[in-house]
């Protein structure tokens, strides 16, 4: 396992306060957390995942995620077992998504 | 989507009219064996508890997440439907409605596991002597297993569908024990003709077969709930003498035989070989005359 965390400031979308949960912890797939928290608005992600050494590929990911969203005080965990980064990006969204009551 | 085999636990819970979760997935009480095995987690440990909605009726209900090790049940999974059992006999719901898919015990957690099915086993039966019946739908992919099977032959009213699966030992389990020679478990027909709905249905295992849906389980939960509450709902002696007669009787009736079409056969079923082939309605018309414990 490889615990991964990221911080994005200044952030200018908040979100409802109800937590919610998407996707299952299978293989090659993840679950997402996603949270309102006081974060001086920030987005902190927080990612523990079964595939070791593909930090460099979570970044961009999660840097692509933050400028689609441009989330604030949102904090966000994932528990994954080896998502490909395209399933993480639509899992990511679809968080979003229900937290903001849009989704499909 | 209605489709209950394709739906994942959480949206599984869509044939409640409301749903409000008992220990959420924000509180992150996770299984404590996985992290030290360097396994992943998930937040809810593979099953989501909680207080729904169903027509008129207020029932506790639980939903395993077959995609999470197979919903196999770990301390915390165990200790969430154990919590959730025995808050109904404190609150008094209408039912407890189970939604079981799992492999049984997760071995990751050995002894811890063990010992939580066992009490989830102990805490069915304390809900049906306080008088609070409790519903078990099996319809998910992975079928329930192993002690979870064990924990839905306690319930009061069993609901499956043609998909689902009912056995004590997995397909695999058997080959690896017995040989090939005893069961193929790569065979998928010999495998549900076994262990699927319609054969569980057929030997009396369970008390209703349901189209694949979410609407058909809803349907079947809510007039399984108004049917157990015009009997007893505790387990008796009697009904315990009764089933054991009913096995007895299986094993002298169908013991000898190899394969499940035989067994249909012997049963009075007119084409075994067109069972599986048979949608609900006309496999139940072509059942009840000779299904089991009837």
């Amino acid at each position: 396992m490889e615990t991964l965390n990221y911080r994005f400031d200044q952030g200018s979308r908040k979100l409802a306060n109800e937590p919610k949960i998407v996707g299952v912890v299978s293989s090659g797939n993840l679950e997402v957390l996603i949270e309102s928290a006081s974060l001086n608005d920030a987005c902190e992600i927080n990612i523990k995942t079964a595939a070791v050494g593909f930090g460099s590929i979570w970044q961009a990911v999660m840097q692509d995620f933050q400028q689609r969203w441009q989330l604030a005080d949102t904090r966000i965990s994932i528990n994954d077992m080896g998502a490909t980064p395209a399933v993480v990006s639509l899992r990511m969204d679809q968080a979003v998504e229900t937290m903001l009551g849009e989704a499909k | 989507m209605s489709s209950y085999l394709e739906a994942n636990a959480r949206e599984r819970l869509a044939l409640f009219d409301s749903f409000e979760e008992f220990v959420s997935p924000a509180q992150r009480v996770v299984s404590p064996h996985l992290a030290q095995l360097n396994a992943p987690v998930a937040f809810d440990d593979g099953v989501v508890v909680g207080r729904a909605r169903l027509g008129a009726a207020t029932v506790f209900a639980a939903a395993q997440e077959g995609g999470f090790m197979g919903g196999a049940v770990g301390e915390v999974h165990g200790a969430k439907l154990v919590g959730l059992l025995r808050r109904a006999v404190a609150e008094r719901p209408d039912a407890v409605v189970l939604l079981l898919e799992t492999g049984g015990v997760r071995l990751h957690e050995a002894n811890a596991g063990l010992i939580a099915v066992s009490e989830v086993m102990r805490a069915v039966l304390d809900a049906r002597d306080a008088g609070i019946p409790v519903i078990v739908l099996i319809g998910g992919s992975n079928g329930a297993f192993g002690g979870m099977g064990i924990v839905a032959r306690c319930a009061n009213t069993l609901i499956i569908s043609e998909e689902g699966r009912l056995a004590m030992s997995g397909p695999e389990v058997i080959e690896t024990a017995n040989g090939v020679e005893e069961f193929d478990s790569r065979d998928r027909a010999l495998v549900w003709r076994t262990t699927g709905g319609k054969h569980r249905y057929l030997m009396g295992d369970v008390h209703r077969i349901v189209d694949d849906s979410i609407p058909s389980f809803r349907a079947a939960a809510m007039e399984a709930i108004a049917a157990a509450k015009q009997g007893p709902v505790a387990l008796t002696l009697e009904a315990l003498e009764v089933e054991q007669h009913m096995l007895e009787q299986r094993i002298a009736r169908f013991g000898a035989l190899p394969d499940p079409l035989d067994v249909w056969a012997a049963m009075g079923v007119a084409k075994p070989s067109d069972v599986p082939m048979l949608d609900v309605d006309a496999f139940t018309a072509a059942a009840n005359p000779h299904r089991q414990g009837a």
